[in-house]
């Protein structure tokens, strides 16, 4: 095999995992090659045109924070934004943006072309070559060898993926694209063990037929919003999205022909999320409810494409034409694309390290849908991991793992690597327990050191942080010190936002804490001009007035940090270690936990299994099976 | 958790005359010193000492039990970690409650072994016992988890199930709004809304903490005290309640029956009558044993029969001893209601809250009203039997009382109009705890209760 291109990293797929992983692999200074089936379809939506939202929303300024894209493509190319849970505590809210879909990757797809180190191939991976259990490059469709010291696959939804309408069932990856086969065949006889996950998509009508004044509608904010710490120009010029509902005939019309549905004639075995149920699947399961809504979601400003979110189905597409005709304000809609379930071969997660390099072959990595999740946004986080620990690998650097405490990034993939996931994997708030410190306020904060560490933020960016974090340190510092008399002007402020008269003379920041209180209040009460621009206030606000709330959960936090402090030793034989549980040996030996915290969490390993093999690693004499 | 200070009772239960809650950790002595007065703070006494004190409950200020404290510092005790021992001469009562009382200040109940476990992580058990360490963690979890499961059977784990299924329904409706702003089907969850839900919470977990004492009443009896001045009726009052009420025999195990003590039911409550030989012999106790040892019985007492003269005065003796006495715990019993009335009633009313019941022990007038205030005291009115309700184990109550910190800080947070997000942090908090008190498995149940309540998703 002489010859043959070399590069350092390989990025197989280029949909939102894929061009985070190629980027920050490049960015680093490595060489790498990211290959997709059609160049066309680089960093496409095949679902809704949204990015962001609740916990999702908060992903995105992870990955902003860690330098990654999708951020700054989304503030360029949406068509609406909208700040969610305004009413309720600073720890969920979140930004949602309306993505004009072929912009988006259009724009995404200049940021790879100009990339130095990275460059962009239209071919599809058939078969990976290792030797000796560790990954040596990838051979294509049409046979081209390319050699790679690190590999990463993030096909998606592509792996023997199979359509499905009413009885009709094909092979074909998302949107009828060509299928990846040959790889999944080949990821099986590697011996990998491979899930099945079902999803689906809605129809899509043409806005032009839409009766909008049946509907509602569903404006932006009309302040600016960005998700990126980058971001100085801001889109004002926006576009609403529409509200509707199902209707009694929508439901008659589902249930007569139930029995044509994929999802209930038995043609679909993959096992689809709960939290995306088809229009089907709802009628069936909440048949008490007498409608659904529906969003009308246009795709982009240059298309009449409209996305009609909640009526997401697997029915024959005659029948999805009367369902939608049967919506208020689309009687008379002409559909552009009929909805479709896909099934789609995922590995279980528990196969991969919390680096998401594999454990069977070494310096293969996965990142995306292939490890059982759903969203663009937890594929952008994890591509964006698995490229920064792939290049730290081969540069020889520390991996990097985020903690459950730093970002809903370590939280996505510790749920992965130590629970596994017996349906498409979403974020949810609730599934981080310490989501009042996780918020998307800080969530440059939180990160942006560990970005700059791994070599993608810039020296300019990392001072523009440090100078909004010191005036942040320094308000909060001062509104500690400073103490506000309860005279005249400061009562009347006071009383003007409902809050009872002071007594006694009291310190700012403890005046802030009053729910009524905000930051521009105490401003005014102390005669002073705001110099800190908007964000950075909104933090001293944050950190004020859940001052309490923030410590208790930061007491929780180090305790945690402790346990992660207790390493196990790599390779460490489960069966010498006589006292545990089978139970917990068995989950012990397919996870293999890389601390005793993460070891803690695993379904089936209770606190006396923990005890007993913190007394054996304790005894220094561990026993430990061939790697 | 590895680090926390954890504490438990490391002599055998119910045998022995002195039982010992031993604590380790780094805060050991912290924790020791909220409860403990002495000569002088453990913090500042020598290590490898013993020292004579009071436990004191920091909350009410009252005296639990007196006791000789063993202090040892790290490095040179059994954990090598700073090791309070609290050695306690009363009985299981006293000894679970300082039990409790570390756990409320700061301690962890220790986990089966844990001691051990400590002794041999910080290099105190020589590394070739770490075979025999292992087995031993193995071996006592095994049997604590056989002890735990007949403890959560039947009628208690039903009413924690019910009453987590609720606080479910709460958490599932804030997290829908949360994680699905748009879902116009749920209503939206208000502060207001979850304040009076978690006040209802808070009553439950109150319900399960007061069958805890409950349930010790009914094993161990109640124990009373009758007090008052000479001649006013005390053994008048001793020997009815003997006489009518059949004296009974309890079958606790570990409670040695004192000579001063007589058991007696009534309306099915068992009462532990104290110091009743004082009364037999002298008919009056505060002048054979002095003001000062009557306040002392009086502490120690869980009811007090107060019984006062019809005929006779109001004396500054009595008002001394009625203010010195918890009004929770007290009934006055304004006796010989057959002679002339001298005594200033009206005055006892407007100054102590307490109940007054009118008797003329010796014709037997008004006995009943004052066995029914008694029921009406301790179960209020009703007495469900002895079924499994009642939470006894240890780690449970501690368990319990750690849930209703945890509402009670979502009922204060609350109040203080804090978003719904951040009063849901304690609501999930009190949920997880009582999930540990019948052992289930809390990780996925809230996001299973979302999907199947809730029509969600695109």
């Amino acid at each position: 095999m002489t010859g043959n291109i070399k590069y350092d990293v390989i990025v197989i797929g280029a949909g939102h995992a894929g061009v985070e992983a190629g980027l920050a692999a490049s960015r680093k200074g490595l060489k790498t090659l990211m290959l997709t089936i059609n160049l066309d379809n680089i960093a496409f939506m095949p679902c809704n045109p949204s990015v962001g939202g609740p916990a999702k929303g908060i992903v995105v300024r992870e990955v902003d924070a860690l330098g990654g894209q999708m951020a700054k493509v989304i503030d360029k190319t949406h068509i609406q934004m909208r700040m969610l849970n305004t009413g309720k505590g600073p720890a969920v809210r979140a930004l949602r943006a309306q993505a004009d879909k072929v912009l988006y990757q259009q724009e995404m797809k200049s940021v790879l072309e100009q990339e130095p180190n990275l460059d962009i191939l239209q071919g599809m991976v058939d078969e990976l070559i290792i030797e000796d259990d560790v990954i040596r490059g990838v051979k294509t469709n049409v046979g081209t060898v390319y050699d790679a010291d690190a590999v990463i696959i993030t096909t998606g939804t592509f792996l023997r993926g199979e359509i499905i309408l009413g009885d009709l069932k094909y092979s074909s990856g998302p949107n009828h694209q060509i299928p990846s086969l040959a790889l999944a065949d080949q990821l099986k006889e590697l011996g990998f063990e491979i899930i099945r996950f079902k999803t689906g998509t809605p129809p899509r009508v043409n806005a032009d037929s839409i009766d909008y004044s049946k509907t509602e509608i569903q404006p932006g904010d009309d302040v600016p919003r960005a998700f990126s710490f980058d971001t100085t120009e801001f889109i004002m010029d926006q576009l609403p999205c529409w509200l509707t509902y199902t209707s009694q005939e929508t439901h008659e019309i589902i249930t007569a022909n139930l029995h044509l549905s994929a999802m209930y004639s038995g043609v679909v075995q993959g096992t689809g999320p709960r939290y995306c149920p088809s229009i089907e699947d709802k009628i069936v399961r909440f048949n008490d409810k007498p409608r659904h809504q529906i969003f009308l979601e246009p795709e982009g400003r240059n298309t009449k494409e409209v996305y009609v979110q909640g009526l997401s189905t697997s029915m024959p597409e005659s029948v999805q034409r009367d369902m939608v005709t049967s919506i208020p304000g689309l009687e008379n809609a002409r559909m552009m694309r009929a909805g479709y379930a896909i099934e789609y071969d995922a590995l279980v997660p528990t196969q991969l390290w919390p680096t998401l390099e594999t454990k069977k072959i070494k310096n293969l990595y996965t990142a995306g849908q292939i490890n059982g999740t759903s969203g663009y946004e937890e594929a952008a986080g994890q591509g964006l991991i698995a490229g920064i620990n792939a290049a730290n690998n081969l540069l020889g650097k520390e991996e990097l793992i985020l903690s459950r405490t730093d970002a809903y990034i370590g939280v996505l993939i510790d749920d992965l690597v130590t629970k596994g996931t017996n349906e498409p994997y979403r974020l949810l708030t609730s599934r981080a327990e310490h989501r009042l410190l996780l918020r998307h306020d800080n969530a440059d904060i939180r990160l942006t050191e560990i970005g700059y560490d791994n070599g993608l933020i810039s020296e300019e960016r990392l001072a523009r942080f440090n100078k909004k974090k010191a005036n942040i340190d320094a308000e909060l510092e001062r509104l500690q010190k400073v103490r506000i008399k309860p005279n005249e002007h400061t009562q009347n402020i006071v009383s003007e936002r409902g809050g009872t008269a002071l007594k006694d003379g009291i310190l700012a920041a403890d005046l802030l804490r009053r729910p009524e209180m905000d930051y521009a209040s105490i401003m005014e009460i102390l005669n002073e001009e705001i110099t800190l621009n908007q964000e950075e206030y909104e933090q001293v606000e944050v950190q004020i007035k859940y001052d309490g709330y923030i410590k208790k959960s930061l007491q929780q936090v180090d305790k945690m940090k402790r346990m992660e402090e207790k390493v196990i030793p790599e390779n460490i034989d489960y069966d010498a270690v006589h006292s545990i549980a089978t139970e917990a040996r068995m989950k012990l030996k397919e996870v293999k936990p890389l601390n005793i915290a993460q070891a803690s969490r695993i379904s089936g390993v209770n606190p006396a299994d923990i005890s007993i093999l913190l007394v054996y690693i304790e005894q220094g004499n561990v026993k430990r099976v061939e790697a | 958790m590895q680090f926390e200070t954890i504490s438990s009772i490391s002599t055998p239960v119910g045998e022995g005359a002195i039982a010992i809650v031993r604590l380790s950790g780094e805060d050991a002595i912290e924790i020791a010193d909220r409860l403990y007065k002495g000569a002088k703070k453990l913090s500042d006494t020598d290590s490898h000492t013993i020292n004579y004190g009071h436990i004191i409950d920091p909350k009410t200020g009252e005296t639990v039990e007196e006791v000789m404290v063993a202090l040892m510092r790290a490095p040179k005790t059994y954990t090598r970690e700073d090791i309070v021992e609290i050695n306690c001469h009363g009985g299981i009562h006293t000894v679970n409650r300082v039990l409790q009382l570390t756990l409320n200040n700061g301690a962890r109940m220790a986990e089966p072994g844990e001691f051990t476990k400590r002794a041999f992580l910080n290099g105190r058990v020589d590394l070739s016992q770490a075979e025999a360490v292992m087995d031993f963690i193995r071996a006592k979890t095994n049997e604590a988890s056989k002890v735990a499961n007949q403890q959560v059977q039947g009628r208690l784990k039903t009413y924690i199930e019910e009453l987590r299924q609720s606080i479910l329904n709460i958490l599932a409706q804030v997290e829908v709004n949360i994680d699905y702003p748009e879902y116009d089907d749920v209503e939206e969850a208000t502060t207001s809304f979850l304040l009076s839900e978690a006040k209802k919470v808070s009553d439950n977990i109150d319900k399960l903490l007061k069958s805890s004492t409950e349930g010790r009443i009914l094993r161990e009896g109640l124990s009373t005290v009758i007090v008052g001045k000479p001649n006013v009726g005390k053994s008048s009052l001793l020997n009815y309640l003997i006489q009518d009420n059949k004296a009974i025999v309890t079958d606790v195990a570990g409670t040695t029956r004192d000579i001063l003590e007589e058991y007696v039911n009534v309306n099915g409550i068992p009462l532990k009558l104290v110091d009743t030989a004082g009364i037999r012999e002298t008919d009056d106790i505060v002048e054979k044993i002095g003001v000062e040892r009557s306040r002392e019985a009086l502490k120690d007492a869980e009811l007090i029969l107060y019984v006062m003269n019809n005929n006779d005065e109001l004396t500054p003796e009595d008002l001394e001893l009625l203010e010195s006495a918890d009004d929770k715990k007290v009934i006055g019993i304004v006796n010989k209601l057959d002679l002339e009335n001298k005594l200033n009633i009206n005055y006892l009313e407007e100054h102590f809250k307490i109940p007054l019941i009118k008797t003329s022990i010796i014709n037997g007038e008004g006995v009943d009203d004052l066995e029914n205030e008694i029921q009406e005291m301790f179960f209020e009115g009703s007495l469900s039997s002895t079924d499994s309700t009642y939470v006894s184990n240890n780690r449970h109550i501690n368990l319990l009382e750690q849930a209703k910190t945890a509402i009670e800080d979502a009922i204060s947070s609350a109040e203080m109009d804090v978003p719904v997000d951040i009063i849901q942090i304690d609501l999930i908090k009190t949920w997880e705890l009582l999930g540990e008190v019948i052992g289930e498995d809390v990780s996925e149940q809230l996001i299973d209760k979302l999907f199947s309540q809730f029509c969600l998703g695109k």
